[in-house]
Formats: C-alpha cells, sequence, structure tokens
C-alpha cells in the first residue's frame, strides 16, 4: 500500500492538539506527487505545505500525507506585469525575499509568512488588506491541479469557474495544487508607513474601524480579551500601507527594498504545561495596551514587524505545552454588533488566557464556495486546550456564531460540531456534489473532512 | 475523528451492558459521540441500554459479542472497523467472580481469569491493530485498583486485572508513536450491581466519576487514570507496605 519511501509518521496541526499518523511522502516532481495520489490505497491522501493550519486540515490519519515543500521552484517572473508562476511547495517568506527587490510584493499576507501557495489557496487565506483586496485566491489567475484520476489540469477562473472557486478554500479536497500563477502587487520600499491608535473599549474600536478603514490598505486591531468592565474590548489599532519611496529617511532610500526580517530563538521543546494563565497574559496585554501611543502617525515599520511579529520566534507554538492550543476564529456579518457584543463579553467574563486577540473588518465575501470571508467581524484567539469548560464554552459561541448567520474558519478549526456546518457553509452542498462527481472514490480526504463530513 | 479535546465521534463499548461504559457513553454522546457500538453477549439488558443510548440522540445499536469465544472476535470486531473509522474503543466487560466459592472451585476461578484477562488480551490486540490500521484512536482499558497488589480477600480477580493491566501498559508502549493512545483506567471500589451487597471500600466512587476521569483523560491523552485522583497516592503507599502487615490490612 504505501510507497517504499513512505514513513509513519505522526502528523499534526499547529495547535499540536490531535495528532494521527500518516504515510508522509515528499514529492520532488508533478509526476512523483500524480504517482503518490495514485497509489495512495483507500485512506486517501492530502496535501500539507508548512503545517500552520492550526487544526487537522493537512493531516490524514492511516493514508497519505502529500509534503508539498519538496516542489518549491519559482518557474516565471513576469517584473513588468507583476506575474508570478511557481511550485504549491514555494512559501511566502521566500516569494517575498525573491519578489521584493523587483518591486513587488504578494497579493495577500496572513499573520504568517511561513505558509506555503498550495495552503494560501487551499484554506484561501486573507490578510490586512481584506477590506480593500480580498482573499488570496481573488488574485490567483490559474492553478495546476492534480485530480484524483492522476491527471493534471490547468484551471482558471475563466475556463472553469465551478473547479476553481471549489478549490479556493477547498481544504484540498478537490485535488493537489502544483503550481499557481498569481497576480502581485508593486511596491516602492519593502517599508510599512503606520498609523496607531488605542481604542478604550470595542465600541470605540468597532466606530474607529467603520469611520475609515478604507483609508488605509491594511488594517488591524490588536484586542485586550481580558480587559473587563468598561474596559472591555480595549484595543491598539495599527493601520497602514507600504511607505512611498519619498517617506524614507535618505539613508533607507539607498536600498529601499531590502528585506531581512530578525529572527529570535526558538522557543524550547519542553515547556510546562499551565504557564499562560489568567495572571500571566493579563499582566502581558496589559502591559502591551498601555506601552502602545495612544496615537501616532506614519511610523516607519518593517514588513515583518507589522504583517508577521510571531514569525519572529520560530515554533512560538510550543508555549503552549504538550496538549498544545485552539485558535477560535469566527466572523459575523455586518448588522450583528451586538452578536459580536455578546462573544466579546462572555469570553471577557470568562477570563480566557488569551494572548492579543485580532479583530478585523471583512470586506465583501469572496466567491470561493468555502472560503471563510464574509462582509463583517472576524475575531481570532488562542486559548490553551487544557482549560477545563472549554470543550462546552466553544460550543456555546458556535451557536452565537450560528445563531448571527456567521462562521467559523476551517483553516483554523479543530472542534467544531459538524451538524453546524451547513448553515455556516450554504454551498456545502455544491461542494459535496463537486467532489462526489470529481473523486468518487473519495482519493483525496484528511482528518478535517472525515471529521465535519466535508 | 477525535476532536482538539480528545472526545470521539464513534465508539466501541466492549462489554456493552457495564455500567461504568454506559455512563462513559452518556457523557461522550453529550459532547460529540454521535455513533455507538455496543458489543455484548446478547440480552433483553443490551437491548435496553442500546434503546437508552438512541433515546440521547445516539445511532447506538447492540453487537453480539462474546469475551470468551476469542476464536470470533477477529470477525466480528473486524466488521464493526470496516463499517468506518471507530475513534475509541473502550474494553469495559470482566467479572467479579466470588473468591470464596473460586478457591473452592478451580473452574469458575479459570472463567474470571479467561474473561477478565484472556478475552481482553484478544479483544484489544484485535482492536489495537484495526486502530493502527486507521492511524488514529484511543484504546481505554477498565483495569482495577485491585489489580495493583492482590489481596487477601479478592486475589482471584485482582490476578485477573493484574495481568490485564501490565499487559495494556505493554501494549500502549508497543503502540507509542503510532497515532493509537492507549490508557488503563484503575478505578477503585465503584458502587455498581458488580459490587452490589459487598462492603464498600474507603474512597468509594460512581459510574459517573468514572466517566468524568475518563473524558478527562481523554483531553489530556493521559496513559494511567485513578479514580479517585487520591488512590494513585493510596496505592502507591500500599504497594510498599510489607507482606506481613499487608495481610492484616482489613481491606
Amino acid at each position: 500500500m504505501p510507497a517504499p519511501s513512505a514513513l509513519t509518521t505522526p502528523v499534526s496541526g499547529w495547535g499540536r492538539t490531535a495528532p494521527t499518523t500518516a504515510h508522509v511522502l515528499r514529492p520532488r516532481t508533478y509526476e512523483e506527487a500524480a504517482e503518490a495520489v495514485r497509489d495512495c490505497g483507500g485512506r486517501g491522501a492530502i496535501a500539507r505545505g508548512l503545517g500552520r493550519a492550526y487544526g487537522d486540515a493537512a493531516q490524514n490519519a492511516g493514508g497519505a500525507v502529500l509534503d508539498m515543500t519538496g516542489l518549491d521552484r519559482i518557474h516565471e517572473i513576469d517584473a513588468i506585469n507583476g506575474l508570478v508562476v511557481c511550485d504549491a511547495g514555494v512559501s511566502l517568506h521566500r516569494l517575498m525575499q525573491v519578489l521584493l527587490p523587483l518591486g513587488w510584493f504578494v497579493p495577500v499576507s496572513p499573520g504568517t509568512r511561513y505558509v506555503t501557495v498550495g495552503g494560501a489557496i487551499g484554506t484561501d487565506i486573507h490578510g490586512k488588506n481584506h477590506h480593500l483586496s480580498g482573499s488570496f485566491t481573488r488574485h490567483v489567475r490559474a492553478i495546476e491541479l492534480l485530480t484524483a484520476d492522476g491527471g493534471t489540469r490547468l484551471v482558471t477562473p475563466e475556463d472553469e469557474p465551478e473547479l476553481f472557486w471549489a478549490t479556493a478554500g477547498g481544504m484540498g479536497l478537490t485535488g493537489v495544487v502544483l503550481a499557481a500563477t498569481i497576480q502581485l502587487l508593486p511596491v516602492e520600499t519593502s517599508l510599512m508607513s503606520i498609523d496607531t491608535e488605542r481604542a478604550t473599549d470595542l465600541d470605540d474600536l468597532m466606530a474607529r474601524l467603520t469611520a475609515d478603514d478604507h483609508r488605509y490598505r491594511y488594517s488591524v486591531a490588536w484586542i485586550d480579551l481580558l480587559a473587563r468592565g468598561a474596559r472591555t474590548g480595549r484595543a491598539v489599532l495599527t493601520r497602514g500601507d507600504h511607505a512611498p519611496l519619498d517617506a524614507l529617511p535618505p539613508r533607507a532610500r539607498r536600498d529601499p527594498l531590502d528585506f531581512r526580517p530578525g529572527r529570535l530563538p526558538g522557543a524550547p521543546n519542553f515547556v510546562p504545561e499551565g504557564l499562560l494563565g489568567r495572571g500571566s497574559v493579563g499582566l502581558f496585554n496589559a502591559l502591551w495596551y498601555h506601552k502602545a501611543p495612544r496615537e501616532r502617525h506614519g511610523e516607519l515599520q518593517k514588513i515583518s514587524t507589522f504583517f508577521h511579529p510571531l514569525d519572529g520566534v520560530p515554533d512560538w507554538n510550543r508555549i503552549y505545552g504538550r496538549s498544545g492550543f485552539v485558535q477560535y476564529q469566527f466572523v459575523i456579518g455586518n448588522g450583528q454588533e451586538s452578536a459580536l457584543r455578546r462573544i466579546v463579553e462572555r469570553i471577557s467574563r470568562r477570563g480566557i488566557p488569551s494572548f492579543l486577540a485580532v479583530l478585523k473588518r471583512f470586506g465583501e465575501a469572496d466567491p470561493g464556495w468555502l472560503s471563510f470571508p464574509m462582509a463583517g467581524w472576524t475575531l481570532a484567539l488562542d486559548i490553551p486546550a487544557t482549560m477545563p469548560g472549554l470543550a462546552t464554552f466553544l460550543d456555546v459561541l458556535d451557536d452565537e456564531v450560528a445563531a448571527a448567520d456567521g462562521r467559523v474558519y476551517l483553516a483554523k478549526d479543530s472542534r467544531l460540531r459538524p451538524e453546524l456546518l451547513p448553515g455556516m457553509y450554504p454551498r456545502l452542498d455544491a461542494f459535496r456534489r463537486l467532489r462526489a462527481e470529481l473523486d468518487p472514490r473519495g482519493v483525496f480526504t484528511s482528518d478535517l473532512a472525515r471529521r465535519l463530513a466535508l | 475523528m477525535k476532536d482538539a479535546f480528545g472526545t470521539p465521534q464513534s465508539l466501541l463499548i466492549l462489554g456493552g451492558t457495564s455500567e461504568i461504559a454506559l455512563a462513559t457513553a452518556r457523557r461522550l454522546i453529550g459532547r460529540r459521540t454521535r455513533t455507538v457500538h455496543l458489543a455484548g453477549r446478547p440480552s433483553p439488558a443490551l437491548d435496553a441500554a442500546a434503546e437508552h443510548l438512541r433515546s440521547l440522540g445516539a445511532d447506538a445499536h447492540a453487537v453480539p459479542f462474546d469475551a470468551l469465544d476469542t476464536a470470533s472476535h477477529e470477525e466480528v470486531l473486524g466488521k464493526l472497523f470496516a463499517e468506518g473509522d471507530l475513534d475509541m474503543v473502550l474494553l469495559a466487560f470482566g467479572v467479579l467472580g466470588d473468591q470464596t466459592r473460586d478457591e473452592q472451585e478451580p473452574l469458575s476461578a479459570v472463567h474470571v481469569a479467561q474473561v477478565n484477562y484472556t478475552g481482553a488480551v484478544s479483544a484489544s490486540l484485535v482492536c489495537a491493530s484495526a486502530l493502527q490500521r486507521q492511524g488514529h484512536g484511543s484504546l481505554v482499558v477498565l483495569s482495577s485498583v485491585a489489580g495493583e497488589r492482590a489481596r487477601r480477600s479478592n486475589f482471584i480477580y485482582g490476578s485477573s486485572k493484574a495481568g490485564l493491566d501490565a499487559f495494556t501498559q505493554g501494549l500502549g508502549d508497543a503502540l507509542h508513536g503510532s497515532g493509537v493512545h492507549v490508557m488503563v483506567v484503575r478505578p477503585g471500589f465503584v458502587r455498581t450491581k458488580m459490587t452490589a451487597g459487598l462492603p464498600e471500600a474507603p474512597l468509594a466512587t460512581t459510574p459517573e466519576a468514572v466517566a468524568e476521569a475518563i473524558e478527562t483523560g481523554l483531553r489530556r491523552h493521559a496513559e494511567t487514570v485513578w479514580v479517585p485522583g487520591a488512590l494513585r497516592f493510596v496505592m502507591s503507599a500500599l504497594r510498599h507496605v510489607p507482606r506481613a502487615l499487608f495481610r492484616k490490612l482489613p481491606v
């Protein structure tokens, strides 16, 4: 059943909560990838990138997991029109290294650069510019897709809109993305010009985000969910755009596209459980809030500082100890602000020891069938998995989210009840039908797909 | 699949009328469990248990299974695994026997040993290899504090549980890193129909408390669970009491 090079290896998501074992294969060519799919046996196959999905999306218990990082070639760069053709295993980090000196930037960057292009399409990632630019796959012009029969085809939104938009956010279940053509964003410098301001509570925060998000290309708020009472929902907003050349001091203008993100030593291998409690996290959040300026304009920041603060600490997911952590991210549509307020109050009253959570206002929903964003509010928070009563608490939040016609993000999920899914993702039926047609034997499957019956 | 908190969606109970197992099933059905196979000797009690779990919203049904008929285990259990992944197997069958009678009648002592040890070894191995093929799942085995140190008053039962306990620990080590989680559960005196009429031991507990401890153990990927937790320390002290003194203890 497994190919000769296959090893049975424990595989888990970034949250490290529910490891399962699989035959991990690392194809180096498209042909090897096709072979792995053809020979994967009864328990199917799923593609995996850099393992940044928090839950079980890139796990496949007892089956094959295709580690796509071996397919890491950048085939073509059109530096005039800003197009790149690259393999699915190329990371956004690598793209930035290569493209920034040419004056181009990735169209959408999530909170970490260490995701692959394939993963970015499979989960249809969003970034701090969602309100303006939409999700990642909107900027993808073509996908080279390996399908269940072992064949490959070039899928574009014009020729095969159904397959293209089912693959965008399709969690790797329509096939393996082998390569993609991506439209890039022109930039003059590698620095960001950032405005920072504090919001004293949730209402203040929402008012500020509603009032002038449209003036910024990038916008995000870091919210202190441990603050209570009148301070509930206090936050620091950081918003900005790529700095134009004339905003740089003369020295920096000599090498405006320099990209050298710093990296600290990684988190240790063993961290005792329960290090992160209400006290320690609450103190951190309070310090962080008070050290932020009340208002500051045009500060120049590195790309890594603004977009990827946690990438500076390798393996930061280990700080939650052996039992790992859960990330909960949901979106609630505009007009449902009262539900958002109730959820934030619940979290704050409960004293969930969550480091700075992220609140962001999304733009219009994306065309991907299982894409997460919708016009409204999204909140993301990390919680240690050992917290007593957490399972039930999150179930209650799910009910609130579902009642407000919101949804939970599959790339982060590790615990949703399957029965809530069809209500959250209205195009799930169409997705299931397309899968049944395209992949009648169910070759592509994952722990997430089994758990939620995708 | 199990979720981030180790809660299974499908459950196989071996010993489908066990009160501890049913308390566990009830608790897990309240979380994520939707499919429950209740394996046991066909009886009205087994059907009633399945009916009860169905009334809680689970897709539960009885499966004929005899711990003593080890030759049939592969086929009976293999068929269940072929129907779909089983996220958790709870091995809960066992008999207490009657110490006084069993000492007089070796054949009834053999019965205790065969159900509690031989049958459990066979069923565990069959399930372990199926779990290993699917690459995930928990095998939870009900042992007992009685197996920690055999006592004058129930050493036949105790020794069978001692064997099962040692076997399960070894199996857990063998499966370490395979994606299969093996957990030994060592309850103290549990108030059930199996222990009805017996003098209650200190730190007596209930099937519901054992169920809760199992759920917590699943969440923490625990390898050993004592119920109540304090028994771990009590037994670690009792283990070192000299024989001459131990046999005189009123336990």
